[in-house]
């Protein structure tokens, strides 16, 4: 059991994707101006990471090894093109704002690199928590960045309006994004990580 | 080898099919509500929206619906789209008869997240004050010398957000009976447009 958790748990520290593995910086940079967009995207690749680790555990035994890379390919696009069906459907405020980014997920690399250090040489439930844990440490990594962004960038919290005025409009940039992420990688390695 | 890879495919699109065919009258629905909304948000309360009509103007057609309320015809709401910083900015601007802006709502917009994206906030004073924004008044930025506070530092969004109300404007006032140009209608001399889909 201990074995179990300690899984889900490796996502968030050892194996962070954002601030240890530095794997799926694109969406990291692009959609984290704000608390709420870092957590939507944190949890739609959440899905798709859970469900494509699940799925290549079960294929990886039967794929030959000359196609495995296009094999899992379709498997994560069909994922992908599945929750961004379902989002349009059910959530369109959140496709709207994430927009391009949803498809992106395709060729995220924490997908992929799961897929193929993790799932392919594991049992069907060990795969599942793994993306689960992954998943989620990337979900609390783009979130911090997002609050961070948003405080400094607008002064509020998921819109929660704290300091009146304009914030320092560089945070909700590009140039805020990496400066963010640098500053949390070096705090996140100096505490947590040993 | 072949014979997985096509497999795999097969399932795959098997997959998509059946959620495509599970999601299709969802996301039908939810674009409709969207739609619904918007048009309900920037017309006054207690009327009618009938169907759609087009009208042309200055060479760009428009879809707009007009708002009944016993028998007359008393307020439109205009879809309205003109480029921005980030891609095309689209609004839906309720008008009333006498060329009143009664309030505007933003269909679809690409701009720059925590600058132009903030005319998405409908309770800010950029979009407030577009409401009961008189025809006596000019729909321009002030830099433009029109009567429209732009948004801090989003300049380009401002003024895209100002012409599409100002065309919007424009096309209720041909309807009005009024045939007016560019110039005279709201003072937005150069309209930036595009059309549906390009």
């Amino acid at each position: 059991m201990g074995k179990k958790l300690s899984l889900i748990l490796d996502g968030f520290v050892k194996n962070n994707p954002t601030f240890v593995l530095v794997l799926g910086m694109c969406p990291t940079l692009a959609t984290t101006t704000s608390a709420l967009n870092g957590l939507e995207m944190g949890l739609a690749t959440l899905f798709v990471l859970v469900l494509s680790n699940i799925a290549i555990s079960l294929l990886a035994p039967i794929v030959p090894d000359k196609v495995h890379i296009p094999v899992y390919i379709v498997v994560i696009a069909t994922f992908v093109t599945v929750l961004q069906l379902i989002m349009q459907a059910y959530t369109p405020g959140a496709y709207t704002t994430l927009g391009l980014f949803i498809p992106l997920i395709v060729v995220n690399c924490i997908v992929l690199g799961r897929a193929e250090a993790f799932a392919n040489k594991n049992g069907v439930l060990d795969s599942a928590l793994d993306g689960i844990g992954v998943g989620l440490g990337f979900t609390l990594s783009l979130t911090v960045i997002g609050i961070v962004r948003e405080i400094l960038g607008s002064g509020s919290v998921f819109g929660w309006k704290f300091i009146p005025g304009d914030g320092i409009l560089a945070f909700v940039m590009a140039p805020g994004a990496f400066l963010v992420l640098g500053y949390l990688m070096v705090l996140f390695n100096k505490y947590l990580k040993k | 080898m072949v014979l997985c890879l096509t497999g795999v495919c097969l399932v795959c699109a098997a997959i998509l099919g059946g959620i495509y065919a599970l999601t299709f009258e969802p996301i039908r629905k939810a674009n409709e509500n969207i739609l619904k909304a918007s048009i309900g948000a920037v017309l006054p309360e207690g009327v009618e929206i009938s169907e759609p009509q087009t009208h042309e103007w200055e060479g760009v057609s428009y879809e707009y619906y007009p708002a009944v309320k016993d028998g007359n015809e008393v307020a439109y709401a205009v879809k309205s789209t003109t480029v921005g910083f980030g891609g095309p900015l689209s609004l839906m601007v309720g008008v009333l008869k006498d060329g009143t802006v009664f309030n505007t709502s933003v269909l679809a917009c690409t701009e720059t997240p925590g600058l132009g994206a903030k005319c998405q906030e409908s309770g800010s004073h950029f979009r407030t004050q577009f409401q009961g924004f008189g025809p006596d008044k000019k729909l321009k930025v002030t830099k433009d010398g029109g009567d429209v506070d732009a948004i801090t530092a989003s300049t380009i969004t401002s003024r895209a957000y100002a012409l599409a109300v100002s065309n919007a404007v424009a096309v209720v006032k041909y309807l009005g009976g009024e045939d007016v140009s560019v110039d005279s209608a709201t003072g937005a001399s150069s309209p930036v447009v595009i059309k549906e889909g390009e």
